[in-house]
């Protein structure tokens, strides 16, 4: 589905990886894993197109990027450190632009999606009032919003308590089932029901 | 759950946006109050400073009145995309699908109807307040309806350039004044040709396509620069 | 042709080859700027109208000119940058925004010399003048953009931005200005026409003066952006041979 070829990206004199190749098919969930600074946050940046500071190619369905740039830019999501929800607007309007966003309306599913997260009756609140881990949830309902067939997260178990913990994975898990691909960084330990590779970049780039 | 979804078209999700822009800025009144009052400070400080003489302030007034509308205008450009930037929404806006170029146009219109179009609406009071003489009015709000938009549009360039910097607003000042010149020298410029007698239709005609201009081309440099901006 | 212009493209090529240009670019430079100068200032008429001040012009008028062509130069590269993503033309529009600066200040110094005995003051708001400010504000605005960010290719390319931007500006403040003054019909421009009618013996030393000031620029122009050439290169191998055959050179010397 999407894979990378000859990868290589400096910053601050450094080099973080070079001559990185690697793809994700269908049904696989990918985790990057590197110490602090390593650069797993600038490689998925660079993956999903808001880093165009590096050298290499990457291609999606077999064709470059800058080739298919909208189909790319359809069948992938992104998040980042950032929920991307504003907080002065309730989940509903937030969600509300992100699926206009992405081209669709679908209102009537949305508070569904809510109440999946465990956020029933909030649809009408604005974010500010609600908690972190709250606000992440409604961050999170994105995913499940979205026609994404690639799912690329960075850190997204982030503000989470046990149970949403169990929920995204089981979630992740379901999403590779039906055929969809995740790449994702964390810290946290993946208990994942579905096979799951690890791109360790410190030991690529001979570091440890 | 197969519930239908309805695919939208560009106009729909640019709607979309616009109702959003208009959703924040109306819960963040700060937004919209405070550049006016800046508008409406501003000018009262020029006879506060320079004495209250009627003929002199007449002189002055389009001249005051246009360049504290730019300032107010670059004051409240802060608002346009820092807390996209900050919660990630900005992101999300250049990874989504739909063509930037339209998005931010929209984003830059949803903003001057917010902080733009009440300047226009006090100018006359501020006018009135700076004793212009009675010719002056329409072309001085003629003038404002049409160069505040592109003021805004040039400011949002800076202000996209800008957005990814700490402390970025003198910098952005630097950045936005000069090239926000020709719409003050033509605009102020209207003021004083109709206050000489003189046809405006022409400046205002400059004015016109000044705005064209820049809502045809800054949203390129806008898409560009916030780029640039996200990496 | 085009196969030399493709390799000033690469850092390197650039560096070697503009080692060969600079004896000979500084020599018709200086050739260029003496016999100008010394023909304005000490040999040519004295204007009718004007008096001696007049041959400030000299030095106005090319300033002026160069200030505005830099920017233009300034312009192109940022669309190669843009465009092909070269980044020797970064490099070349990076070195370009100082000396563009120094222009426009010279050119408003200049100006300010020639206004203080013609029109008694030391400043005047006329077209050239007060455009050739508003250019230096947008000169200093790009230094301070490109500066403010912390990674140097996000700034690069900020900077080309502005750039591109400020090409179509410029031309509409030009314009917008010469109408502002006729608009508020201050004092006459300080043009050269103003100069009376043009004998030959009073605009050839502006050939003179005109052309050293384009090879002044152009000398200053490829020395600096052979210093940026070393500087963002450092840690190639070529930087770092040519580095050690220097020291090599100076410690033989010494």
């Amino acid at each position: 589905m999407l894979s990378a070829a000859g990868l290589y990206c400096e910053r601050d004199e450094r080099v973080l990886f070079s001559a990185l190749n690697f793809s994700v098919e269908q049904g696989q969930v990918l985790q990057i894993q590197g110490a602090n600074g390593s650069g797993k946050t600038t490689l998925l940046r660079i993956l999903c197109g808001l880093n165009p500071e590096f050298g290499g190619e990457i291609l999606w369905q077999g064709q470059p990027v800058p080739k298919v740039l909208e189909a790319y830019r359809k069948g992938m999501f992104y998040l980042g450190h950032s929920p991307a929800i504003n907080k002065t607007l309730t989940p509903l309007q937030n969600l509300h632009w992100f699926c206009a966003l992405q081209g669709f309306n679908a209102d009537n599913e949305i508070l569904h999606v809510l109440s999946a997260m465990g956020l029933r009756g909030y649809s009408d609140i604005p974010c500010y009032q609600m908690s972190a881990g709250q606000q992440r949830r409604v961050s999170l309902a994105r995913m499940q919003l979205s026609a994404a067939t690639l799912w690329i997260l960075d850190e997204p178990f982030t503000a989470l308590d046990k149970q949403g913990v169990a929920d995204l994975e089981i979630r992740i898990a379901q999403f590779a089932r039906n055929g969809g691909a995740v790449i994702l960084t964390t810290h946290h330990l993946l208990q994942l029901e579905c096979p799951l590779t690890v791109l360790n970049l410190d030991t690529l780039a001979g570091r440890r | 759950m197969t519930v239908a979804r309805i695919s939208l078209g560009l106009r729909s999700s640019l709607a979309a946006t616009l109702r959003r822009e208009l959703q924040i800025a109306l819960r963040s009144p700060g937004n919209i109050i405070n550049p006016l009052m800046f508008f409406v400070i501003a000018v009262s400080l020029f006879p506060l400073g320079g004495g209250a003489n009627p003929e002199w302030l007449g002189q002055i007034a389009p001249g005051v009145i246009w360049v504290t509308a730019l300032l107010a205008v670059m004051l409240s450009m802060e608002s346009l995309f820092r807390s996209d930037f900050e919660d990630g929404s900005l992101e999300q806006l250049l990874l989504s699908p739909q063509p930037l170029y339209f998005q931010v146009l929209i984003k830059v219109l949803a903003h001057w109807l917010v902080t733009g179009l009440p300047l226009v609406l006090m100018a006359p009071l501020l006018a009135y307040m700076l004793a212009l003489p009675a010719e002056g009015y329409v072309p001085l709000i003629v003038g404002l309806l049409l160069g505040t938009p592109t003021l805004n549009l040039i400011g949002a360039i800076g202000t996209a350039l800008t957005v990814g910097l700490a402390r970025s607003g003198l910098l952005l000042a630097v950045l936005v004044l000069p090239l926000s010149i020709p719409v003050l020298v033509f605009g102020a410029g209207m003021v004083e040709t109709a206050l000489n007698g003189l046809p405006v239709s022409g400046i205002a005609a400059v004015l016109g396509a000044l705005l064209v201009l820049a809502s045809t081309l800054s949203p390129l440099a806008i898409g560009a620069a916030l780029r640039i901006s996200v990496t | 042709m085009l196969q030399w212009l493709y390799k000033l493209g690469s850092p390197r090529h650039f560096y070697e080859m503009t080692t060969g240009f600079i004896p000979w670019l500084s020599g018709i430079t200086f050739f260029l700027l003496i016999v100008g100068v010394v023909w304005g200032l000490a040999f040519s008429p004295p204007d009718y109208q004007m008096g001696d001040n007049y041959r400030i012009i000299y030095i106005h008028v090319p300033t002026a000119i160069g200030a505005m062509g830099a920017f233009m130069m300034l312009a192109c590269m940022a669309a190669m940058y843009m465009i092909w993503n070269l980044k020797m033309a970064d490099m070349v529009a990076r070195s370009i925004v100082p000396l563009g600066a120094w222009l426009c200040v010279l050119c408003l110094l200049t100006g300010s010399l020639w206004g203080k005995p013609t029109w008694g003051t030391y400043w005047i708001w006329d077209a050239r003048l007060t455009s050739t400010l508003i250019l230096l504000f947008i000169y200093v605005g790009m230094m301070a953009l490109r500066n403010a960010y912390d990674s140097e290719t996000a700034g690069a390319k900020a900077a080309s931005v502005l750039a591109l931007v400020g090409v179509i500006n410029v031309v509409i403040i030009y314009k917008s200005v010469e109408w502002w003054n006729t608009l508020h019909q201050g004092a006459s421009e300080l043009s050269a026409s103003d100069v009376g009618t043009n004998p030959p013996e009073i605009w050839i030393p502006a050939f003179f003066t005109g052309f050293a000031v384009i090879g002044l620029f152009f000398l200053m122009l490829i020395l600096r952006t052979r210093n940026e050439i070393l500087r963002s290169e450092q840690r190639t191998q070529w930087v770092q041979d040519l580095l050690k055959q220097e020291l090599e050179e100076v410690a033989t010397d010494a």
